[in-house]
């Protein structure tokens, strides 16, 4: 098996619970029946409208959600079937970065402390020294200053927090990374800038990306493969520029005719 | 520019003042809007769009925290000098604002209809069967079974349902001009484009102007008739919005327009302002 992941028939259900006695009235199919593979240093795109799924598929793959049925492998381990002990090491291997970098960042914690606490938790036999040089690169590698090490999260930008968010991603030498609607709240301008650091970075480590994002341009533009989801299931996956030139599902023709064509311009 | 405009701006100077700090938010800026006109307010976080939306009826904290000035013209009264019971009669009921989250208008405790009602007995007493009118807005805005969905909570309703609640709230006093504030910022696509065309549709319905904030030129395409473009509290471009569009002459604008992912365009990486060449 060539792929760095591979989701197999993945179900995950909420049980909707109603009456004194919170019983399971019926479910919310989350997720229901989605498997899929990504390939070792390749970004696959999950697109979908709010409420079709995808958040689910990533927290299920780092297990803060439990499923209802179905596989993740990582490599050949069956990530989905081992004990919190036995997840340990994973839980290094693959990162997440989320869209709001400020509600996911500690706010009472400075930036030294957000990038330091998963360092000395999968590194602790890192020095005070070596660790406070390892953040001091971690924040150059993605175009903060060394100087912002003693700040706090809100003495900076909407595009600075999510420097931060990856620099402490990168922290940890993950081979994975979840992005999930990691530069939806940016404006455009910001956006493009973190679209082309997650890019660098990724040549730089290696990194494989599940890229969650409800934009289809921005899917589009990062992704080498992309899967299109629609109430908990995937209803077209195919490379990024077959999903553009060629797409075959209702759904997605309706996803990429609601994007506004933008004139190309040269400039910038 | 519009002759004759219903609304014009002239020389707006906003600046906020802290006890180490001054910061001239907009600095002199000008611009006009005509009847029936849309004109988008483009830039990015921090250009000073949403200061300039809310300085247009005065909604801004008052001295010495932030101090205002220069001319808005309003059917043939400057607002910047009447009184504040004049003002009253502006806001809300001839200037009406949406922003991109629906909990900054929506209250959470009382129904969309209750609200929705409220409104209409302020703004338009001379309303005798409000109930009717209640329905009518929701009707307008595309909700349906609105006689029965006049009952919901926001928490009831989807992200699009509750922004069609704040149009129709925001329309139920029939405003001369609707100021939308990042409107479809946090909405799906799909979404957007149903709010927009709303929108479009409700604009031509109830002759009014909009003015539409957004820092995204790929939503004023077929939307705005003419555009600003803001960059640091100044205006650095205005036109149509085809002339802008087509033809950008603000190395800022080109930057702005630039940076969208396209469709199909197969770039390498992203074009990204070089803040240092401006
Ligand atoms: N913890 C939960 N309990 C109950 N329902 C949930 C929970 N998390 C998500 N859901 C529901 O599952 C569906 C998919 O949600 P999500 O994966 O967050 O979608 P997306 O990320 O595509 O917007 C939605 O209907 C959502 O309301
Ligand atoms: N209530 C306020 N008090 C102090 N400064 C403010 C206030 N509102 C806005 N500002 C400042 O005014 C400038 C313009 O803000 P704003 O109009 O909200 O930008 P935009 O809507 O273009 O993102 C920013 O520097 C912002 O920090
Ligand atoms: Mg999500
Ligand atoms: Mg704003």
């Amino acid at each position: 098996m060539n792929a760095l992941l591979e989701v197999r028939n993945l179900k995950v259900y909420f049980p909707i619970e109603e009456g004194i006695f919170r019983r399971a009235t019926d479910y919310v199919r989350a997720v229901d029946g989605v498997s899929f593979e990504i390939e070792a240093g390749t970004t696959v795109g999950l697109v979908g409208e709010s409420g079709s799924g995808k958040s689910t598929i990533g927290k299920a793959i780092v297990r803060l959600v439990d499923p209802t049925e179905g596989e993740v492998y990582y490599r050949n381990d069956n990530i989905s079937s081992l004990d919190d002990r036995a997840f340990f090491p994973f839980r290094k291997k693959i990162q997440m970065i989320f869209q709001d970098p400020f509600n996911s960042l500690n706010p009472r914690m400075t930036v030294a402390g957000i990038i330091g606490e998963p360092l000395e938790i999968h590194f602790p036999e890192l020095s005070k020294r070596e660790r406070g040089e390892k953040i001091a690169q971690l924040l150059t590698e993605v175009g903060l200053s060394p100087d912002h090490m003693n700040r706090y999260p809100h003495q900076f930008s909407g595009g600075q927090r999510q420097r931060i968010g990856i620099a402490r991603a990168l922290s940890v030498e993950p081979e994975f990374i979840i992005c999930d609607e990691a530069v939806s709240a940016l404006d455009v301008s910001v956006q493009a800038q973190i679209i082309n650091l997650l890019q660098d970075v990724q040549r730089e480590y290696r990194l494989t990306y599940l890229f969650i994002a409800h934009d289809l341009a921005v899917i589009e533009h990062i992704s080498d493969f992309v899967l299109v989801m629609n109430r908990g299931k995937l209803v077209e996956t195919a490379t990024a520029e077959e999903i553009y030139a060629n797409p075959q599902d209702p759904y997605t023709r309706k996803l990429l005719d609601a994007i506004p064509r933008m004139p190309t311009i040269s400039g910038g | 520019m519009p002759e004759n405009p219903l609304l014009e701006v002239k020389d707006l100077r906003i600046t906020f003042r802290s006890r180490d700090s001054v910061n001239p938010a907009v600095k002199g800026i000008e611009f006009s809007l005509g009847r029936g006109e849309t004109l988008a307010i483009v830039g990015e976080s921090g250009s000073g769009k949403s200061v300039t939306a809310l300085a247009l009826s005065r909604l801004l904290p008052p001295p010495p925290a932030c101090t205002l000035s220069g001319e808005i013209h309003f059917r043939g009264r400057d607002l910047m000098t009447v009184t504040e019971k004049e003002l009253r009669r502006v806001r809300g009921k001839q200037i009406a604002y949406i922003f991109q989250e629906p909990s900054a208008s929506l209250n959470p405790f009382f129904s969309v209809g209750h609200q929705i009602a409220e409104a209409i007995r302020l703004h338009r007493p001379e309303v005798s069967d409000v109930r009717a009118e209640v329905i009518e807005a929701l009707d307008l805005v595309g909700i349906q079974r609105p006689e029965i969905r006049f009952r919901d909570y926001p928490h009831q309703m989807s992200g699009g349902m509750q922004q069609r609640a704040m149009i129709a709230m925001a329309l139920s006093c029939h405003p001369r001009i609707l100021v939308a504030d990042e409107p479809t910022t946090a909405l799906d696509v799909t979404i957007q484009a149903q709010i927009l065309d709303l929108m479009q549709r409700l604009k031509e319905q109830l002759e009014m102007s909009i003015i539409l904030i957004t820092h995204n030129f790929g939503i004023v395409d077929g939307f705005a008739d003419r555009l600003i473009v803001m960059y640091r509290g100044d205006i650095v471009e205005s036109g149509s919005t085809e002339e802008v569009l087509s033809d950008p002459q603000h190395p800022y604008t080109k930057a702005l327009i630039a940076c969208i992912p396209k469709l199909g365009a197969k770039q390498e990486r992203l074009l990204t302002i070089d803040y240092s060449a401006l």
